[in-house]
């Protein structure tokens, strides 16, 4: 990690998208009167996202006066956060993961991958594009080497990436393709290569008796009113490490039932 | 303190208050902590780790301002926790943090301001290991403007925060703040702005290291170099407590000393920087108008003139005492133009009314403390924030702790809290005065309520109505009582409430400060001895021969036909009494420039010339005068408070009336040149310059 400055460059004047403005009125709502600025982190996430990838100043200042606080508080915040972009980035953020996991299998590859599609850590490609730098751990060890790639319609984690894969993934997004999250290499989420090789017995579950848990009633109760919290601040913010994980606790539910 | 707990401190078992820090236990135990971020009159910030101490039995060691006594489990056998201060573990502890700190702290001390009064350098000698053993590249940080008055090195920063909490806490304005994390942590103002509080000079004193230091004094002087003169400030009437530091002459910084009744342990940017004036503009000698040239003269020369001007018809003559203008001086004043027979006499340039009824009726009888005890305050006419930035601090203290309301009516203003603005006239008040709703509920409700009325109030023309509607606000909302006198004046000159004590005042049949000099422009009056009476325009003088005893060369001094070098706040022993009513001492820090003289025996060479020899040849005989003549100046220290406040009633202040719907206005323009001193300096210049920008700023 590098020091962190405000953009030289600055937009001569910046407005935060009626869109972005009601997004954030949601995790205002969140909170108690005279406690907007809690709001404050998802605020700037969705502004972000809102100026194109990065945060220029002026979002910082519209920030501070939506939420009622000092600019310089804004400022410690964004600053403090690396996920919080000072400086544009291209179209396509590239955040490959550059800790020990990743690197023993392989981000060093990737990383070359990036210096010849890009440029140096830090750049922008020059038809603006594709921007990387390189992160401490994502948390998709199992599937190392992986990147992140931010972009207006995602963040999504890119997993089992060889030189090739990654490089013809890039070649896709400046394409305008969409590619699919996760792993590149065939297999589903974190499961061994080549399909799964335990709890595969046919008929495994056949003979277990469904039986209603001491909670059921109030887990049925609760479902609704939970997903319908969730649903709206969640659905854009965090697609992409949502789904995997969606999907692990679907798997779980059906090893229990 | 109904709570108390017992807890063992370096084996010995002493008893403290449960919401105690373990830091303050200790230091009641006698233990010394060293601590960094820690500071009493901020919150804590827990950072530094300077203050770990053992706790036997804990794991770790304990960080002593963050964690309370209650939280302490006793040991188990039921005896009280055992607290180390001098172990092994506490020592090796405080090596490694300090050996932490000083891995990216530059060796620079011999370049550094901060050097002989460091408290790293301190804690380093008494708590550090004896080398380093750090090999890396030490990091640096970009140095950050932070305005005319606060000097950046940052790389020396250990960010203790002590400065963030200082601005968002004290002073109110959240401008500074901790920039991104970890090693590239770095202290700034948001984009490098100037600060804009009038307090920001105190986050230099709060400053452990050299990282914020003072830009007007930077590479001046080592502190052992200086000679230390305890003193009171003179730029507001609050009367702040501080320390004049000079060297050779010359003053070279003011800081604060701790007052809990008065400053606390501030000092507003005004009263800190001051000084540079002390050394411009400067009236060194006694100079005589000459074909409308000032020339200079001799002392006998000028003396002889001003006795010549003097010995004409007392009606003739008149005196203005100004804001600087120190107690003893005034006495003396008085007492030669009484000799004379002179009764035009008024120490309110401004052309207050103040002065004529009891002595509740000037003064801020709740003192400055006592707002601390009030649940309630109607401002009206004043901005205590520009006015007495000490008094502001600390009724945002009081608002910030306790449940202070606020309203106010007059000019709407930042003060830092938050206000109930009720309006901005003098109906207005006349509204609320009817009113049982709004601000009028909440005066209702309240235990302790206040009024604080701004000292420009009274220049008003229908003052006296305002005076009597303000009387019965305090008597409707039961502001005074035996115990409780919440009806407060805050004047803003540092010589006003001194000046009326003694009644500088017209006598029987005397002209006040606006008859004066409607009366000079008419020809009626023919000398007026101003006495640094630097406030009132020089075209107003008329023809009036002008004598000007002073220190500045400022305005008074271009109109004067005459003028006699006095002694500035800090070149002479006096007196000052504050809006309060508390008189304090100021001592001699220097001596007068040039060939100017202690105000008092300029007094007292100019009545032995004028053939009525004053009754005092040393400053304690006048003070004894001074003294029997007006007991009210013997009680050194004292502010009276809610005394005699039984028979104080509000409600006869004045005289009722129709109050006119003008809106009120404020007594100060710009805080930064508010009197001579201030206005001669460069540095307040400098302040002022930036206020400027930021408010064409804001207008755009």
């Amino acid at each position: 990690m590098s020091l962190r400055r405000l953009a030289k460059e600055q937009p001569a004047n910046f407005e935060i998208s009626k869109a972005a403005l009601k997004e954030i009125d949601i995790w205002v709502q969140k909170y108690p009167e005279g406690r907007q600025k809690s709001a404050l982190i998802p605020a700037l996430w969705i502004t972000q996202k809102d100026a194109g990838g990065w945060l220029p100043e002026a979002a910082l200042r519209a920030l501070g006066d939506l939420l009622d606080m000092p600019y310089i508080r804004v400022y410690e915040v964004a600053t403090f956060y690396t996920m919080f972009n000072l400086e544009p980035v291209g179209t396509h953020h590239v955040q490959l993961c550059g800790t020990t996991p990743c690197w023993l299998r392989g981000a060093g590859d990737l990383k070359k991958v990036c210096e010849d599609k890009i440029g140096p850590k830090g750049s922008t490609s020059h038809d603006g594009q594709l921007s990387w730098i390189e992160v401490e751990c994502l948390g998709a060890c199992a599937n190392a080497p992986m990147v992140q790639i931010s972009n207006a319609d995602s963040d999504h984690y890119y997993e089992d990436l060889t030189p090739e894969s990654f490089g013809k993934l890039l070649d896709d997004l400046v394409a305008g393709k969409k590619p699919e999250q996760g792993p590149k290499n065939g297999r589903f989420t974190s499961e061994p290569e080549g399909g799964a090789n335990t709890l595969i017995s046919k008929g495994l579950y056949s003979k277990v008796t469904k039986k209603a848990l001491p909670n059921a009633v109030k887990k049925a109760r609760k479902k609704p009113t939970k997903k319908a919290a969730a649903k709206k601040p969640a659905a854009k913010k965090k697609a992409a490490p949502k789904k995997p994980t969606a999907k692990k606790t679907a798997a779980k539910k059906k090893v229990k039932s | 303190m109904s709570d108390l707990r017992k807890v063992n401190i370096d084996g010995e078992e002493i008893e403290v208050p449960a919401d105690y820090t373990l830091m303050q236990a200790c230091e009641e135990a006698g233990a010394e902590i060293p601590r960094f971020c820690y500071h009493e009159r901020l919150s804590i910030a827990g950072n530094c780790r300077m203050c770990l101490v053992e706790w036997v039995g804990a794991p770790k060691p304990q960080a002593s301002c963050a964690l309370q006594v209650k939280d302490l489990r006793p040991n188990r056998d039921g005896t009280p926790a055992n607290i180390r201060t001098n172990s092994e573990t506490v020592k090796k502890a405080r090596e490694g943090v300090m050996e932490f700190l000083l891995i990216n702290h530059p060796l620079d001390c011999p370049i550094c301001d901060q050097g002989g009064e460091c408290d790293l350098q301190d804690q380093a000698m008494a708590y550090g290991r004896d080398a380093s053993r750090f090999q890396e590249n030490k990091r640096a940080v970009d140095d950050k403007f932070m305005g005319p008055l606060v000097k950046t090195i940052m790389t020396r920063c250990i960010q203790c925060t002590r400065c963030v909490r200082f601005i968002t806490e004290v002073a109110g304005v959240s401008e500074i703040g901790l920039a991104s994390r970890g090693e590239d942590a770095e202290i700034t103002t948001y984009l490098e702005k100037s600060l804009t509080s009038e307090m920001s000079g105190n986050v230099i004193d709060l400053c452990p290291v050299g990282a914020l230091t003072s830009k007007p004094y930077a590479f001046n002087a080592r502190p052992w170099e200086l000679e230390p003169t305890e003193s009171i400030d003179v730029m507001d009437a609050v009367g702040s407590n501080i320390r004049v530091d000079s060297r050779g002459g010359r003053v070279l910084r003011i800081l604060p000393i701790i007052n809990e009744d008065i400053n606390e342990e501030w000092i507003s940017d005004k009263t800190r920087f001051v000084w540079d004036g002390l050394g411009r503009q400067r009236l060194d000698k006694p100079y005589i108008r000459k074909n409308g040239k000032l020339t200079a003269a001799s002392w006998d020369e000028a003396l002889d003139l001003a006795a010549s001007k003097l010995k004409g018809d007392p009606e003739g003559i008149a005196a203005l005492a100004g804001d600087l203008a120190d107690t003893e001086s005034m006495k003396a004043l008085k007492d030669l133009m009484d000799g004379l027979g002179v009764k035009n006499l008024d120490c309110r340039q401004d052309g207050s009314s103040l002065g004529t009824g009891p002595r509740q009726e000037y003064l801020m009888n709740t003192t400055i403390a006592g707002i601390e005890r009030a649940d309630a305050l109607l401002i009206v006419g004043a901005n205590p924030r520009m006015e007495a930035p000490l008094v502001n601090t600390r009724i945002r203290k009081t608002w910030i702790e306790g449940d202070l309301k606020i309203g106010l009516i007059g000019e709407a203003c930042d003060l830092t809290y938050d206000v109930d603005h009720i309006g901005a006239t003098a109906s207005d008040l006349e509204k609320l005065a009817k009113s049982n709703s709004g601000f009028a509920k909440v005066l209702k409700g309240a235990k302790n309520p206040m009024i604080l009325i701004g000292a420009n109030v009274f220049t008003r023309a229908d003052s006296a109505q305002i005076q009597n509607l303000c009387g019965a606000i305090a008597k409707k909302f039961k502001m005074v009582r035996a115990d409780w006198n919440g009806y407060n004046v805050l004047q803003t000159a540092a010589s006003r409430v001194a000046g009326l004590d003694m009644g500088f005042l017209p006598g029987k049949g005397g002209k006040d400060t606006n008859a004066i000099l409607k009366a000079a422009q008419k020809g009626d009056i023919k000398t007026i001895f101003s006495l640094g009476a630097d406030e009132i325009a020089e075209v107003d003088f008329g023809k009036a021969f002008v004598i000007y005893q002073g220190s500045h060369g400022d305005q008074g001094a271009h109109r004067a036909d005459l003028v006699l070098p006095g002694a500035a706040y800090t070149e002479k022993d006096a007196l000052w009494v504050n809006t309060e009513g508390r008189v304090q001492m100021g001592f001699m820090a220097v001596p007068p420039k040039g060939e100017a003289k202690f105000d008092w025996a300029i007094l007292r060479a100019l009545s032995e010339k004028c053939g009525r020899t004053l009754p005092y040849d040393s400053l304690d005989e006048l003070r004894a005068k001074l003294f029997a003549d007006h007991p009210t100046f013997a009680g050194l220290g004292h502010a009276p408070g809610a005394e005699g406040a039984d028979k104080f009633d509000p409600s006869k202040l004045g005289k009722a009336g129709k109050v006119k719907a003008d809106a009120f206005g404020l007594a100060i323009d710009d805080f930064y040149f508010t009197n001579p001193i201030a206005r001669a300096s460069q540095v307040m210049a400098d302040c002022s310059a930036v206020g400027d920008e930021t408010l064409s700023e804001a207008a755009e």
